[in-house]
């Protein structure tokens, strides 16, 4: 049986990556900024998976490393929507524009 | 082996226990009471930052995951000092919001304990989760006023930057993972090759570290965070928390990534310059003092990567030396503005009009941080600065010393501003502020440090012995 190529597989994640940082940059909802910077976390998991089982088949590093970017992944998201909960309550919007008031 | 284990892991210890005892006080009610439960707060962290005096062997745990030596026990001292004194001079406030005061310290200290886990940290994994740790925390901190508009602001700003930051490092540091197939440091230090692949993800991880410093083209959320958190918070963001980010950052660099010390030389270079310059020019036409002391804080971080560049044993030696000397202006300087905006409810320049002729022994201190932040000679700050001056200098920076010349003289513009505001202007208003005892003290013992740790050469030359003992 064949393997997908590891270029394929990091190619998807470095995509996945720039989407991301695109989404982050450019989306105005606060929770779409959120879900953009949980697809850059998963791109890192998608290396780390990918080059543990093409290059170093004979350890685990890759795959706890994973697992712990997961852990932390959640403990973040769990806080942000938080605040993004709280900042509902006080603005009634969750749009960057709309909730920003400190400028220049 | 047990014993040693406690003794080795002894400042995470204390500070994990102290967290423990305010949980189960926080479940006791123990907060009815705010005056002594303060009180009670107050001595543990004393004793906590009592205790990081006893010495502790150079050792490694965990299969080298986990390691301390004198520099590292010397950097978990400043960070102990830092928390030790946030919350003396923001007694006033906490007593204010006694209801949850105690969250402020549990969050604060566990904020503390992923500075030592960076601090210590002898794989990438715990390097990455030591950043964590530390930093998911004070975004519920910044965010603690649930009440204000600007305090949730500064929080979400926080959370959202600092988890695209993250991320960035750990795409750098999965593309690290790819190329050698080890995270350990003592592994990529003798093992790393300035190859493609390897700058590629030396350039992701710089770019995650820059965010977490707020140093120049990632500097956007700083100023926001700041002015949004409430005092004590600031306070601690930009000294303890960037404190734990510079030092890892400065022994990674000299450490892990010596091999590509050609390359990461020219980057901090840039980033140095443009830091200095952009948060000097952006802290002209700020009004508002916390933010105006934002931007001044990033072009400092300016400066610190100014000494970074020196390369050598001197400048580790000089960023720590400015850093200590750095947290006591900073703590100094939030001191009485905390106070003041407490009393008052007024952060603006112009409501500090003549604050000289109110509340003379506040503004003398005052004062005082500020011209040690600006680096004018009898105060330790201009000592700070000239160490890191001098480091950049013996590996012939010169381009970059003549940029942080010149940024030397703007930075003296933002400060001696506040200074004339201060002391010159004739008050417009009565700001009545009332000071605690303990403040009054804290402050004294902050002022009296920063104008002697210049002159006492010791504390400089234990700092090179530490450094000594390591590289």
């Amino acid at each position: 049986m064949e393997q997908i190529p590891l270029s394929h597989i990091l190619i998807l994640s470095s995509a996945l990556f720039f989407l991301g940082a695109y989404g982050f940059f450019a989306r105005r909802n606060l929770i779409t900024v959120l879900m953009s910077t949980e697809l850059i976390l998963n791109s890192v998991n998608i290396n780390f998976v990918a080059f543990n089982k093409y290059l170093y088949p004979e350890q685990l590093e890759g795959v706890f490393f994973t697992l712990f970017i997961i852990i932390v992944a959640a403990a973040e998201v769990s806080l942000s929507i938080a605040i993004i909960i709280n900042l509902y309550r006080k603005f009634k919007t969750i749009d960057i524009d709309d909730t920003t008031t400190m400028k220049y | 082996m047990s014993t040693e284990l406690f003794t080795i892991l002894r400042f995470e210890l204390i500070v994990c226990v102290l967290i423990f005892l305010l949980l189960v006080m926080k479940l006791m009610d123990a907060d009815k009471s705010c005056k002594q439960l303060l009180w009670t707060v107050n001595i543990l962290l004393f004793i906590n930052f009592a205790a990081s005096f006893l010495h502790i062997p150079t050792a490694t745990l965990f299969n080298g995951f986990f390691r301390t030596n004198d520099l590292i026990e010397l950097e978990k001292t400043i960070l102990n000092l830092g928390v030790l004194l946030i919350p003396l001079l923001a007694s006033r406030w906490l007593y204010k919001h006694a209801e949850i005061s105690i969250e402020f310290y549990i969050l604060m200290l566990s904020s503390l304990l992923g500075g030592f886990i960076t601090l210590s940290s002898g794989h990438v994994l715990m390097l990455y989760l030591g950043i964590e740790i530390s930093t998911i925390p004070i975004a519920a901190l910044a965010n603690f006023n649930k009440h204000e508009r600007r305090s949730s602001e500064a929080g979400i700003k926080f959370i959202l930057s600092s988890a695209f930051s993250t991320g960035m490092l750990l795409f750098g540091i999965s593309l690290l993972y790819g190329a050698y197939g080890n995270l350990s440091f003592d592994y990529l230090q003798a093992n790393l090759t300035p190859d493609l692949l390897t700058l590629l993800a030396f350039a992701f991880m710089m770019g995650g570290f820059f965010f977490k410093m707020s140093a120049v083209p990632f500097h956007l959320w700083a100023a926001d965070v700041y002015e949004g958190a409430p005092m004590a918070v600031t306070s601690y963001l930009s000294v303890v928390s960037k404190c734990s980010i510079v030092f890892v950052f400065v022994s990674i660099l000299m450490t892990v990534f010596q091999h590509l010390s050609g390359e990461w030389l020219e980057i901090i270079s840039v980033v140095a310059i443009l830091s200095m310059t952009v948060g000097n020019l952006f802290a002209m036409r700020q009004q508002n003092l916390k933010r105006l002391l934002g931007f001044s804080s990033i072009s400092q971080i300016g400066f610190v990567l100014v000494g970074i560049t020196g390369n050598s044993i001197l400048g580790l030696d000089s960023t720590l030396y400015f850093m200590l000397i750095y947290v006591l202006s900073n703590i100094c300087f939030f001191g009485v503005l905390g106070a003041v905006a407490d009393a008052t409810g007024k952060e603006d320049l112009n409501s500090f009009k003549g604050f000289y002729r109110t509340n003379p022994f506040l503004a003398l201190m005052m004062g005082v941080s500020l011209l040690s932040l600006a680096g004018v000679p009898p105060t330790s700050g201009f000592f700070g600065k000239l160490f890191l001056l001098a480091s950049a200098m013996g590996d012939r920076m010169y381009i970059l010393i003549i940029f942080a010349g010149i940024n030397l003289v703007l930075s003296l513009y933002n400060y001696l501003r506040i200074i004339k505001y201060i002391f010159i202007d004739t008050p417009e208003e009565q700001l009545c502020v009332g000071r605690t005892k303990v403040m009054t003290a804290t402050l004294m013992f902050c002022c009296i440090a920063i104008l002697c740790i210049g002159f006492i050469s010791s504390v400089y030359q234990y700092i090179d012995w530490a450094g000594r003992q390591t590289f």
